[in-house]
């Protein structure tokens, strides 16, 4: 069998220690009426070969973003891996570790993940920052709970604005706690009417979301944001691309309470979406509410520096019913990964893959301007995302007819409020080329051209 | 004898590396960027929206990088480098083909974002762990959503309060609880809305029957029970408790924490259950990654399949899937997209490499190791409460706190000492100074051997010198923590500027 080590004179020599004839004994004391009476009816095993033959038979019939050229994001995007964050991350040390609940044997983990929860301080501007969530969507709907039981307000508004996958798992994770959930609208340009934000705004609203960049790409005021959230005594509860902080203002700087996004794009496969790696990170005033864990220096009882898990009368293995939550895993590894692929950016490489997303989200801003059929609706500064409007044919015929010519030409934003069929949402991160924008362009072009050619 | 002459020192021979903070030097680099060979441009991004300062990052080289983290991976005990007896956590072995299938192109490299024309492969993949699991459980639908166990619950608490709220059956909002259970069950069940009501367990561990029998009514949405209890031991009446929850309008959750007991030799749907959980990471041999991430796909009825949340793998024949109801803005999601997925793909190579065979000989096995350690240490550690334990035994330090003045805690970490990994301890909250042990199917037995060894060298320690185990452990990188230090002045980040070069 594999991966159990018994041959039949280890199972009998161990069946006499126990005092038992043969290893059904040790079952014999199911109840009849509930134990299966026949084998499960699952294949018989395979060799290693055979397993990897199958799946590379599965992996053979779809197309991933290797094979095809990507432009597809909304919150998880196609970026470069380096070999490092692979090789480090697949050490047993690392992989086939136990949460680090025993210390004196653990230190790799505990401080990894310290140096983790330091980087999205870092990043951030954020004092604290916990071991991490499932993703992005779940650490969002996670800050607002505990923002709004710190205020004790029971009103949350969410951006208009907001990633419509995170709004549905906000909904649903605080659909029960009787939290209220308005929904601020955006304005012609594509980010958040802060008038109507500032209408809304009242003494039962404990938690305004900033989401920063926007779904559409775009960069919202967070200043002013900011500053009328503030004055209403709520608290800010931001949702960045950690990338984007390479360049753009971080959420401390405009007064954000909790943090939270999805750092996937910090060396971790796309995966088809999971698993991802939610961050949230916090002012001092929080960090014995958040959930999660959280790693904290101290020393030891030989006067050593070391790491510990801690702050954990939060968590739900003491606090049981009354805990935070109910959390009780990190994202460690994807943790490790992506404190792996920080250590390689260093100072300069963050600012330059900012840069680099910048230069080539405006490569494609520029190939649509000169485009006869396509236009850009909104005209607000972008990170690495942008919505293109086909004037003529829909966003979903020019995805199908770009897939044809092995490119993932974005999302159609059909359906997300103030967009209509002919919008697309596209996304150019640094792993984009010249040539590759460039055949986006032709194959954006060629197909307007086509359309017009069919619907004269 | 010394620690030395025990042959305990020299297998950890590694301090802590410097913060990464402290380490490199300006100008130093791991990663560099494709060179842009388009026009030029200079990015229009106001000034008033880019960040004040550049972020303060360390400047490293990829070899400084590369031996910071492997130092810090030389720190860790790990399952290829010994034993984790650690109950309820199921360490199992975990197999490396699965972790080159996940990372396969064309698997990893999926965007969630892509028509399902692109992603046949996957879906044919999925779909057929998601029917084995149905085959291992007994159940009608799976959904591989789930994150983790905890996440499980939750979900498996919100199709059981849809059920009730779909049949106008408002009022079901309580859960019951044995006390015996895992903590996330309580605050998943808070989380879904409905009510905790904690049941006392008998004195032998198992559910009190003629107590349950009171305590259920039209108030009752479930129970959440974990068969093999979190002492190891079978739930024997769990027929009659299945049947006096369903008569009273209830439903049943198995937490399937305990999955790798009975594989193979009974269903959660056979015993009564509605829903089930199962830990990818524990029964299904996906490795735990220092804490995550895992994952906790649930199985349920056919009663209950209509309120799984979507997006459903739907078969269409000629191995070609479909997804339906996919979710509209206003239906449920407890994941950004669709869970684990890699997660997934990992426990299904393992399904497929053991079989239907092989899984039951993992069960089988997991009971075999767990009574040979029990029976070898029934004298120096017997177990809390009486019976037949199957994949793990709880047994109480509280004779050892009495003879000795050492605690449960001061033996596990003893054990540190001897190349172990510290059994899970203080848990179940029902047993007095709780050790909780569960070695797995895939250790030898010559390395059950080896930890039976261990247990009776500090059990002699412990009737010798006691201080042994109190001040254990000594040959570790780093002794026992200061932990009220770190809560009460938390130190939680390494702000300010760098200290490189």
């Amino acid at each position: 069998m594999p991966y159990v080590p018994h041959g039949p004179g280890d199972i009998r020599a161990m069946l006499e220690v126990i005092g038992r004839d043969d290893i059904s004994d040790l079952f014999s004391h199911l109840p009849d009426d509930v134990k299966l009476q026949r084998p499960l009816d699952l294949p018989a095993g395979l060799s290693e070969e055979e397993v990897r033959r199958y799946f590379l038979g599965v992996a053979a019939r779809n197309h991933g973003q290797g094979e095809l050229v990507s432009f597809l994001g909304g919150g998880v995007y196609d970026c470069i891996i380096p070999a490092a964050v692979d090789v480090l991350s697949s050490r047993s040390e690392f992989l086939t570790a136990y949460t680090p609940y025993q210390p004196e044997v653990s230190q790799g983990t505990l401080q990894a993940i310290y140096e983790w929860q330091s980087y999205v301080c870092r990043l951030t501007g954020m004092p604290v920052a916990n071991a991490s969530m499932y993703d992005g969507a779940t650490a969002l709907a996670e800050a607002l709970a505990v923002a709004v039981a710190a205020r004790r307000r029971d009103r949350v508004i969410l951006p208009g604005t907001l990633n419509p996958r995170y709004a549905r798992v906000v909904r649903t994770l605080l659909g029960e706690r009787g939290i209220e959930l308005a929904t601020a609208p955006a304005g012609s340009d594509g980010t958040t009417d802060v008038e109507a934000l500032a209408g809304m705004l009242d003494d039962r609203t404990g938690a305004v979301v900033v989401t920063n960049p926007n779904y559409l790409g775009l960069v919202e005021p967070v200043a002013r944001m900011g500053e009328i959230i503030k004055t209403a005594g709520a608290a800010l509860v931001a949702v960045v691309n950690p990338v984007s902080l390479s360049v753009l203002m971080t959420p401390a700087e405009y007064g954000a309470d909790l943090v939270v996004g999805e750092a996937q794009p910090f060396g971790m496969p796309a995966s088809w979406g999971g698993p991802l790696l939610g961050f949230l990170a916090c002012s001092d005033a929080y960090k014995r509410r958040i959930p999660g864990r959280i790693v904290g220096r101290t020393r030891d009882n030989r006067d050593q520096e070391g790491y510990v898990l801690t702050l954990q009368t939060r968590e739900q293995h003491i606090r049981r019913e009354k805990a935070t939550s109910n959390i009780c895993s990190n994202q460690g590894l994807n943790a490790l990964r992506a404190t792996i692929y920080l250590s390689m950016l260093g100072t300069e490489g963050y600012r330059e893959l900012g840069e680099a997303n910048l230069v080539r989200v405006t490569a494609l801003r520029r190939r649509v301007a000169r485009t006869a059929g396509a236009s850009l609706p909104y005209d607000g500064p972008v990170f690495n995302e942008t919505v293109v409007r086909l004037e003529r044919g829909t966003a979903a015929g020019f995805i199908r007819f770009a897939r044809g010519h092995g490119v993932l030409a974005g999302i159609s934003l059909d359906g997300f409020p103030g967009c209509g069929s002919g919008d697309l949402l596209v996304a150019v991160t640094e792993k984009r080329t010249a040539g590759e924008i460039a055949a986006w362009g032709d194959l954006l072009q060629r197909y307007l051209d086509d359309d017009a050619q069919e619907q004269p | 004898m010394s620690n030395t002459e025990l042959g305990l020192t020299g297998r950890w021979n590694a301090s802590l590396p410097a913060s990464i903070f402290d380490q490199g030097a300006p100008g130093r680099r791991g990663l560099t960027f494709p060179r842009w060979d388009g026009e030029t441009i200079e990015p229009r991004l106001p000034a008033d929206v880019r960040r004040a300062e550049p972020a303060d990052l360390p400047d490293l080289s990829e070899p400084e990088i590369m031996r910071h983290f492997t130092r810090l991976s030389s720190l860790n005990h790990h399952i290829e480098r010994g034993m984790y007896p650690l109950g309820s956590c199921t360490m199992k072995f975990n197999p490396r083909v699965n972790e080159q299938i996940a990372g396969l192109p064309g698997l990893a490299d999926l965007h969630p974002e892509q028509d399902v024309e692109d992603i046949q492969g996957l879906l044919a993949a999925l779909h057929l762990l998601e029917t084995s699991l149905c085959e291992i459980t007994g159940f009608a639908a799976c959904s591989l959503l789930p994150s983790a166990g905890a996440q499980g619950e939750y979900l498996g608490m919100l199709v059981i309060r849809e059920y009730h709220r779909s049949r106008d059956d408002d009022e079901r909002t309580e859960v019951l609880i044995p006390d015996s259970a895992h903590g996330t069950n309580p605050a998943s069940v808070v989380m879904a809305g409905l009510k905790p009501r904690t049941i006392a367990s008998r004195p032998d561990g198992r559910i009190d029957v003629e107590a349950l029998r009171k305590a259920v009514g039209p108030q009752t949405a479930g129970i959440m029970i974990t068969n093999p209890n979190t002492l190891g031991l079978f739930e024997e009446n769990i027929a009659s408790i299945a049947r006096i929850v369903h008569e009273a309008g209830g439903r049943l959750y198995m937490d399937g924490a305990n999955m790798n007991a009975i594989m193979g030799k009974v269903r959660p749907q056979d015993m009564g259950f509605d829903v089930v959980h199962l830990n990818l990471h524990k029964t299904f041999s996906t490795p735990h990654g220092g804490g995550g991430p895992g994952a906790g796909p649930i199985c349920v009825t056919a009663e209950l399949e209509p309120f799984l949340p979507g997006p459903r793998i739907v078969p269409l024949g000629d191995d070609a899937f479909a997804l339906e109801r996919v979710p509209g803005p206003d239906d449920a999601a407890i994941h950004a997209f669709y869970g684990n997925v890699g997660v997934c793909l990992r426990a299904l190579a393992y399904i497929l490499r053991c079989g239907g065979d092989g899984l039951t000989r993992a069960s089988e096995c997991a009971v075999l190791n767990a009574r040979y350690l029990q029976t070898a240490l029934a004298e120096i550690l017997p177990v809390a409460h009486a019976g037949e334990t199957m994949h793990e035994f709880v047994a109480s330090g509280a004779p050892w706190k009495k003879e000795f003045g050492v605690n449960t805690l001061d033996i596990a970490k003893r054990l540190l000492d001897y190349g172990f990994h510290a059994p899970t301890i203080y848990f179940p909250l029902i047993v007095e100074e709780a050790i909780m042990i569960e070695p797995t199917e895939t250790e030898s037995r010559e390395s059950l051997d080896g930890f039976i060894a261990a247990m009776k060298a500090i059990h002699a320690e412990a009737v010798r010198d006691p201080d042994i185990l109190r001040n254990a452990p000594v040959t570790t990188p780093v002794g026992r923590m200061d932990e009220a230090r770190a809560a009460r002045q938390p130190d939680l980040a390494r702000l300010g500027p760098c200290q490189c070069g």
